[in-house]
């Protein structure tokens, strides 16, 4: 019997490689390479005056300096908009290479290739730029106001407006008996993978073709992307992932202007280049998310039950959109939530600022809208001396009410319908796990000790495992070797232990046999990208199935050769045997030796193949040896492309302690409840719960982007935009709820973002209970805590 | 973040190495532990032109200790300082201290001198010597001169070590028999520069403290009234505290809450020491 690997707590493949140094990132590629570097802007908003490279041409090493003017054909035009939407009436992207205005401090103005990053380093230093100040719209309400623009022909600064309504809202919340307002604000935060971006480019002349490496969430799409802006055949284009340092959501934009500047210069030069982002590049450069201002108005029933939800948000976008509305459009449905908000009015404003442009972080938009939700939540339940787990109970879609749909559209253009979920359940274990009845006990306890503890909780659904598809490829070798491709790309994640678990399963080999590639577009060709925690549910599922048609063509093969009905045989540990006929059967036959009579062969290169050769095989002489319909090699691909998202949820509690003098937040304990339908890997998804709370922990309490009035991001480095380290991490404990989503064939849902989704919402929720304070804004410090300390005793 | 071109140094003996200093005047940065140094070429924020590597000079890793001082020498690690056990028992303070300073993997590489010489105002290591009287030992091709802890810091980053000099050591003097002392930090992350911290040393018919990040250096207050086996005048401590801060808003906290810091470390740190000066109950 196999040893069955789905469900089980399979230690990663990936871990060992990864955890001696062994791993292979982009900067440990292409030593041969030319490298560049690039003069960056240092003013937020500004004309290009004159850009003069006269003391930077006699450096020793350089190569090639680049500015806009050199960018021929496509490559001078402005990147693609990615995600393009109706309502995204005044979508602007920038250019690769600055043209005539910067709209950000570290856009990229000036692309420089020498022998060494030192060296491009040395000679941005001595490229001069003059630039005529405009300007700069920093901040939301600066954005609104619109006394200056981003972009000249962008009025008010606005790229979109969207609305979405189940009825009218405001009439709803005007005729309820119980009304409430508030006005809520999520600072800017980041991704912040510990690698940073990175590209490496070979253009082969003689071939006329590309082999980039990029450190992406999307290889497929890069390619696209590069063949279109090089004017070239995609067929003439490969683009691979090597270990990818995390992504978390800023890897999935594409292309970045060094993923096109850095292949078109390997092409013009005939060299290999490189590029590999530096953190303050990163901090600058790259992409940012979270910040939005919320105004809410809510009506309740004396039970706390929700009649009308009325929501406006201003999004701050930065200062291009290439990746569309995707983050507003989710915290605009997914802040609902488990609840039947009433009738549901929700619009935003998408709006353009002279700062780094903003992408999908981890989470997506969600973090915002748990936090307005949940803090509805906690009013009404303050409002009307409830208890909190009792409002949001009573708010709860019911089990019996799914499939359930919100009456909205999602990111993916599909209806917002739960396909399965039991919120109550969900709650009961949360309570039971954080101990939330016993907590007034250990508050008169800790009261007794000087000390001021307070208990939070936060509740989310995540749309997962966003389409359109992605596709699996599995080819049995004749040395019994599996060997697994799909086209999405891995950042850590584990997918490699995630997939072959399944695929151990379902083709029933031995896991040790099986090996799995991802992101590499010479092995798939047909893929979307590592993003919105669907690669369970869209790779997992697509290989799944292909593992289903492998099998049955193997059991097809050995049918033949062993002379059995193919309803009489199985595949276990490799092996293709008569059902039941254990280990002492000779009607059995090696998956691997099946794949050698796949194959029928004229010429031998081995034992294996001799048995495949035409004198060999006992074989019908009338009929072809590769039949209609069939093909070669035990081999197969198959896609899998669901209708709609599913919905993964979870609940979040929290005890923390506020100390009273220093104003000093700690966590005391993190309890999380998780539901993500079937578990692949719970070892796997705890691993991505621990990570996504260290990320909300982080935008909770830590991270905030500190941009000055004139538009300079001051906190640039990790000395002073404070990740959290592990000692501010807390234990995590976890406990599972599994209600299998019935869209795929697995019954999984996504877990990559659940951790990070409730973290500001549960924590405010808990620091509010601590002090008797209003929580309306996150992050938190302690001197902001000190300062709503100090406004409640009416000091100035 | 690559460091500018340098010319890279490497004396074998600290006679070559003054020579070396001496010979590049201005130009010339001392390299030790580098923990500050290296982030800050990376960042280009500091582009010395010639960098003397003086971590191959033997005799500087030492940690000396007799009845009246304990004597760091150039190269002493922060770890091999805090983990010294006669450099505890003669002055506990330099573990309390050194314990907040970043993280073990920094404090393996960088040394405690390197630390006085950089010249941080948020960093622990200039609060300890002023708190100490301590003094920094500077040697250059010409002489040796003792400079002490007062007129040794002169402003951010700004020390009296001048160009061609090598601080060879640093002397932290033991406080009177029977003092207790504490170092206690308000950080944002574990490890990070003190939003506001205070070391304090409580003797018989004296105490002190030093506090970092409230002024633009370590800013000592002699707390005369405070004696050690007299309940504390918190007025008294706290006008004399308020006096000496000028504490200002940065993108981690506000001018007030570093204030309020102040007085609440101060009669943390206080406390503490009090608590740990020997012969009084645990």
């Amino acid at each position: 019997m196999t040893t069955k690997m789905f469900g089980e707590r399979v230690p990663r493949v990936e871990d060992a490689r990864l955890v001696t140094g062994n791993g292979r990132f982009l900067d440990d590629l292409g030593h041969d390479a030319l490298e560049a570097g690039f003069v960056r802007s240092p003013q937020a908003h500004a004309r290009i005056v004159d850009i003069d490279v006269t003391d930077a041409l006699d450096v020793d090493g350089l190569v090639a300096i680049y500015t806009h003017e050199d960018l021929e054909g496509r490559m001078g035009e402005r990147l693609p908009l990615l995600i393009p939407h109706p309502t995204l009436t005044h979508g602007r992207t920038p250019y690769a290479l600055a043209k005539e205005e910067v709209n950000h401090v570290g856009e990229a103005v000036v692309m420089v290739v020498a022998t060494s990053r030192y060296v491009a380093e040395d000679i941005c230093d001595r490229v001069r730029v003059s630039y005529e100040a405009l300007p700069a719209v920093v901040g939301v309400e600066a954005a609104r106001a619109a006394a200056h623009l981003v972009h000249d022909d962008v009025p008010g600064n606005v790229a979109a407006v969207m609305v979405q309504r189940t009825g009218d809202a405001d009439a709803a919340v005007d005729a309820a008996p119980h009304r409430l307002e508030l006005d809520l604000a999520i600072e800017r935060s980041a991704s912040t993978p510990l690698e940073g971006k990175g590209v490496l480019a070979r253009w082969d002349a003689d071939d006329r073709s590309l082999l980039v490496h990029t450190s992406t969430q999307t290889s497929t799409s890069v390619r696209q992307a590069i063949a279109a802006k090089l004017d070239l055949p995609v067929d003439r284009v490969e683009v691979v992932t090597p270990d990818v340092g995390g992504g978390f959501g800023v890897k999935i934009v594409h292309p970045w202007p060094e993923e096109v500047l850095v292949p078109w210069a390997a092409r013009r030069l005939g060299r290999p280049v490189k590029w590999t982002e530096d953190r303050r590049e990163h901090f600058v450069s790259s992409a940012h998310e979270r910040g939005q201002l919320h105004e809410v108005r809510v009506g309740y029933d004396d039970d706390g039950r929700l009649l009308g939800l009325s929501v406006r948000f201003w999004h701050d976008n930065g200062a291009y959109v290439p990746y569309g509305l995707i983050v507003p459009i989710i915290t605009s449905t997914q802040l609902l939530g488990p609840y039947k908000p009433g009738v549901y009015r929700v619009e935003f404003t998408s709006l353009y600022t002279n700062t780094v442009i903003v992408t999908p972080y981890r989470g997506a938009g969600r973090p915002q809208g748990c936090f307005v939700m949940e803090r509805v939540m906690d009013a009404i339940a303050a409002d009307l001396g409830l208890d909190r787990t009792v409002v949001r109970e009573r708010n709860f879609i019911r089990p019996d009410e799914m499939p359930y749909d919100q009456g909205l559209v999602f990111q993916d253009g599909r209806q917002l319908v739960y396909d399965s979920g039991d919120f109550p359940a969900s709650l009961a274990k949360l309570k039971a796990l954080v101990g939330w009845d016993d907590f007034e006990a250990l508050r008169e306890q800790a009261r007794g000790e000087g000390r001021r503890v307070g208990i939070g909780l936060a509740c989310y659904v995540e749309g997962t495992g966003v389409g359109p598809y992605e596709g699996g490829h599995i080819r049995v070798e004749t040395d019994g070797t599996v060997v697994v491709s799909t086209g999405l790309t891995s950042q850590g994640q584990g997918h490699q232990t995630m997939l072959a678990q399944i695929v151990a399963d379902e083709l029933g080999v031995p896991f040790e046999r099986i090996q799995v590639t991802t992101g590499d577009t010479r092995r798939f060709k047909y893929a979307v990208g590592t993003f919105a925690s669907r690669t369970a549910v869209m790779s997992g599922s697509a290989v799944a199935l292909t593992a289903r048609t492998v099998r049955q063509k193997a059991l097809s093969i050995a049918a033949q050769a062993l002379e059995a009905d193919v309803e009489d045989l199985e595949v276990v540990d490799g092996l293709v045997q008569v059902k039941g006929s254990g280990g002492g059967s000779t009607a059995r036959i090696e998956l691997g030796t099946v794949a050698v009579l796949s194959n029928p062969l004229r010429y031998a290169f081995d034992e294996a193949a001799a048995r495949a050769t035409q004198f060999a095989a006992p074989a019908d002489p009338d009929t072809p040896p590769v039949g209609p319909g069939e093909s070669p090699g035990l081999e197969g691909t198959d896609y899998y492309s669901p209708a709609r998202s599913t919905f993964a949820n979870g609940m979040h509690a929290v005890v923390v302690e506020t100390d009273p003098d220093t104003a000093e937040i700690t966590i005391l304990r993190y309890c999380v409840v998780h539901d993500c339908g079937t578990l692949v890997n719970p070892m796997i998804v705890e691993g991505q719960i621990h990570g996504g709370v260290a990320q909300g922990v982080g935008g909770a309490l830590y991270e905030r982007m500190e941009y000055a009035p004139d538009g300079q991001l001051v906190n640039a480095s990790f000395m002073d935009f404070l990740m959290p380290y592990a000692t501010e991490v807390p234990t995590i404990e976890i406990d599972h709820l599994v209600t299998p989503s019935p869209l795929n064939p697995l019954g999984v849902k996504g877990a990559g973002e659940a951790g990070v989704i409730p973290g500001s919402a549960a924590i405010a929720s808990a620091i509010e209970d601590a002090e008797g304070i209003t929580i309306t804004s996150m992050p938190i410090s302690p001197s902001q805590l000190f300062e709503l300390r100090r406004a409640r005793e009416g000091r100035p | 973040m690559k460091p500018a071109p340098f010319t890279y140094h490497r004396p074998r003996g600290l006679d070559e190495a003054l020579e070396v200093l001496a010979a590049l005047g201005e130009a010339g940065k001392v390299l030790a532990g580098g923990q500050s140094l290296v982030p800050l070429m990376s960042m280009r924020l500091s582009a010395p032109a010639h960098l003397v590597d003086v971590n191959h000079v033997p005799g500087l890793a030492t940690v000396h200790v007799d009845e009246h001082v304990v004597r760091i020498g150039a190269l002493a690690r922060h770890s091999q300082v805090e983990h010294d056990a006669a450099a505890y028992d003669a002055l506990p303070l330099l573990r309390q201290a050194l314990r907040h300073v970043a993280h073990p993997t920094i404090r393996n590489r960088g040394t405690t001198v390197g630390s006085l010489v950089h010249g941080d105002p948020a960093a622990e290591l200039p609060a300890v010597l002023l708190l100490l009287d301590g003094s920094v030992t500077l040697r250059s091709a010409e002489r040796a001169r003792e400079v002490e802890a007062a007129s040794f810091f002169i402003g951010p980053m700004e020390t009296a070590l001048r160009p061609g000099e090598l601080a060879v050591a640093a002397t932290f003097r033991r406080p009177a028999t029977g003092s207790g002392t504490a170092f206690v930090e308000v950080t944002r992350r574990h490890g990070d520069y003190a939003v506001c911290g205070v070391g304090a040393v409580v003797g018989a018919s004296s105490a002190r403290v030093a506090l970092l990040g409230v002024g633009p250096g370590p800013v000592l207050v002699d707390l005369p009234d405070a004696v050690r086996d007299e309940p504390l005048d918190d007025e008294r401590v706290h006008a004399l505290v308020e006096e000496a801060i000028d504490p200002e808003a940065d993108i981690h906290a506000s001018a007030d809450y570093r204030r309020h810091l102040a007085h609440v470390l101060v009669r943390r740190a206080l406390a503490e020491a009090h608590h740990r000066a020997p012969g009084r109950a645990a």
